[in-house]
């Protein structure tokens, strides 16, 4: 039901992100995913991997301070208010949607939508009861 | 610079011939180690395992065959161990931070008040100050040795006293204006940032009628000096002391600047070999060390002041015949002095703890910009904090920033730096880049 995502330290500086990728890259890791939040001085990079047991490993061998975290994956419909309308229901319950990041696949008529929330378990109860189509790992 | 005409205080003593010193010293310090034997277990331990008996002191010839004091024979016996005199004739308490956080004590008897009072006093004549002088005091007034030291000597004295103490620069700067302060005593650091913070306060150098600054309590370089007497239009003086001796007074400069005057009647200066421990000569740099021979509260044998300097013994322009230090270049312990404030890496350590649960690779980097001390400490990201999210990151730094507030009662900036990219050495870790320049 929920999304694993790696994330990562990086000192806002040049080189940095190419050091992860081409770390994964080199070790033929693929990226589902991947969204980048910054400060002036510094930014967590979060991504998702083809294989994210194995990009764990080899980062943190190249000495990463990695993070993994399970998010929720929601798909919705490709029209106008489709995100407002899951917001909604998250923001009626009370929960916080601490960060959220969404990628289109080409040629498909929805949008996936992954969220990082205050109360996950209660978002997946509440998706279920609400028929949003959630995603895992797979379906990624 | 305005023309300063400094006067002796104590001439009968400031002004001694080497073998009067020699003399004085001489008798001063044959009585009191036979009191700290007789009334400090710690000293009479000391001499005891070194087979010393109070009467192989003969003259201050003798005072190499004495055994060190610490900072750690000072904390080891927290708080009133090292006390000599009866703890009823002990009036006052001062203490200084210290590497644990455990404070470093010290007890006056009302004569080491006295003898406090009277080298403030001494200090302040260097300066050309005199009781017709309002002094602005902005140290900090309370456990620290500042602002108290300089408010006893200062009303001794029979100047007018302004107890301003630390901190509220708004108010500081309208006393200055309306009091009409002649004489400013604070941190260098502090006088700088009073002369910047006049413009937007609307205060104008013709609204003050400054003209001697009394600077100490931390190592400033000369072109510190130069850019304080420029925008305060003042003549700065540097003042020595450290609270384990007796506070500010210590040693002081008078009007030629060329090293600070040691009062030696009461308190004998030694140069040592930090690693030797040997003593060297005058003119040689080492290790300050301190005997103080007229206290009687807690006097202190040979104490280690972990500052380096070296020692003059020439007769001074001046007419003083004191020893003269020069400036102090750096310490042999890791303690840093910023803005004032002691602070060992060991306290930054338990603050990045206390957030965190456990330290992670850091590094102290201390700055002067612009004549401010600033503490910059970089924490290496590792696993224990490592977050996805900017705000739970952002907690924690700041908590860490505030933890460090109110443990050392100074700002600091802490910067998170990806873990395995600090500098690290071989066996010992660097915690500490100081980029400050005091010799210049």
């Amino acid at each position: 039901m929920l999304v694993k995502q790696l994330s990562v330290f990086m000192e806002n500086k040049p080189g940095r992100l190419f050091k992860l990728t081409d770390t994964l890259g080199k070790a033929g890791i693929d990226f589902v995913t991947l969204s980048i939040a910054d400060t002036k001085e510094y930014g967590i990079v979060r991504f998702i991997a083809r294989d994210n047991a194995k990009a764990y490993d080899v980062l943190k061998k190249a000495g990463f301070a990695v993070e993994q975290t399970l998010l929720l994956g929601v798909e919705v419909p490709d029209r106008p208010n489709a995100l407002a309308e899951v917001i909604e229901l998250l923001e009626k319950e009370g929960i916080n949607i601490d960060y959220l990041y969404s990628f289109a696949l080409f040629k498909a008529d929805s949008a996936k939508i992954l969220l990082k929330v205050s109360d996950t378990d209660k978002a997946v109860s509440l998706f279920a009861e609400k028929g949003i189509k959630m995603l895992n790992e797979k379906i990624l | 610079m305005k023309n300063i005409n400094d006067y002796i205080y104590s001439p009968q003593y400031e002004c001694m011939t080497r073998s009067e010193m020699e003399a004085l010293q001489s008798e001063r310090l044959v009585k009191l180690v036979k009191r700290v034997y007789d009334n400090v277990k710690v000293y009479r331990e000391k001499m005891d395992a070194i087979k010393l008996k109070p009467e192989d002191i003969k003259s201050v010839a003798d005072l190499s065959k004495l055994p060190f004091t610490t900072k750690q024979d000072l904390r080891n016996n927290y708080p009133f161990g090292m006390l000599c005199d009866d703890k009823d004739d002990i009036v006052r308490l001062h203490a200084s931070s210290g590497t644990t956080g455990k404070l470093t004590v010290v007890g006056y008897s009302q004569r080491d008040l006295d003898v406090w009072q009277e080298c403030i006093c001494r200090a302040l004549a260097m300066a050309g100050i005199s009781k017709k002088d309002i002094i602005h005091i902005a140290y900090g007034y309370g456990l620290f040795t500042g602002g108290l030291g300089l408010h006893d000597g200062a009303t001794k004295m029979g100047c007018a006293v302004v107890p301003a103490s630390s901190g509220n620069t708004k108010r500081q700067l309208s006393l200055l204006k309306d009091f009409g302060a002649t004489v400013l005593a604070c941190t260098p650091s502090y006088a700088v940032y009073l002369a910047t913070e006049m413009e937007k306060n609307g205060i104008n150098l013709a609204d003050l009628k400054l003209r001697v600054g009394i600077f100490g309590a931390e190592p400033w370089s000369d072109s510190m000096r130069r850019e304080i007497e420029k925008e305060l239009n003042i003549t700065a003086f540097d003042i020595y002391g450290l609270s384990e001796i007796t506070g500010p007074g210590v040693a002081m400069e008078c009007v030629y600047k060329n090293g600070s005057h040691v009062q030696e009647d009461h308190f004998i200066p030694e140069i040592i070999d930090p690693v030797t421990l040997e003593p060297l000569p005058y003119g040689e740099e080492g290790e300050l060390v301190f005997t103080t021979i007229s206290k009687t509260g807690q006097p202190l044998i040979r104490y280690r002041t972990r500052d380096i300097t070296s020692l003059n013994a020439e007769k001074c322009a001046c007419g003083r015949t004191t020893v003269r230090m020069n400036k102090v270049v750096g310490r042999d312990d890791d303690m840093l002095i910023i803005r004032g404030v002691n602070v060992f890496p060991s306290q930054i350590e338990a603050a990045i703890m206390n957030v965190n649960g456990i330290a992670p690779h850091y590094i102290i980097y201390v700055d002067r910009i612009g004549n401010l001390d600033v503490m910059e400490i970089h924490v290496e990201v590792n696993e224990s904090f490592a977050s996805d999210n900017i705000g739970d990151m952002e907690i924690l730094r700041r908590k860490i920033e505030n933890e460090i507030q109110s443990y050392l009662g100074i700002s600091s900036k802490v910067k998170l730096v990806e873990q395995n990219t600090l500098p690290r050495s071989e066996g010992k870790a660097v915690r500490v880049v100081d980029k400050r320049k005091f010799t210049e």
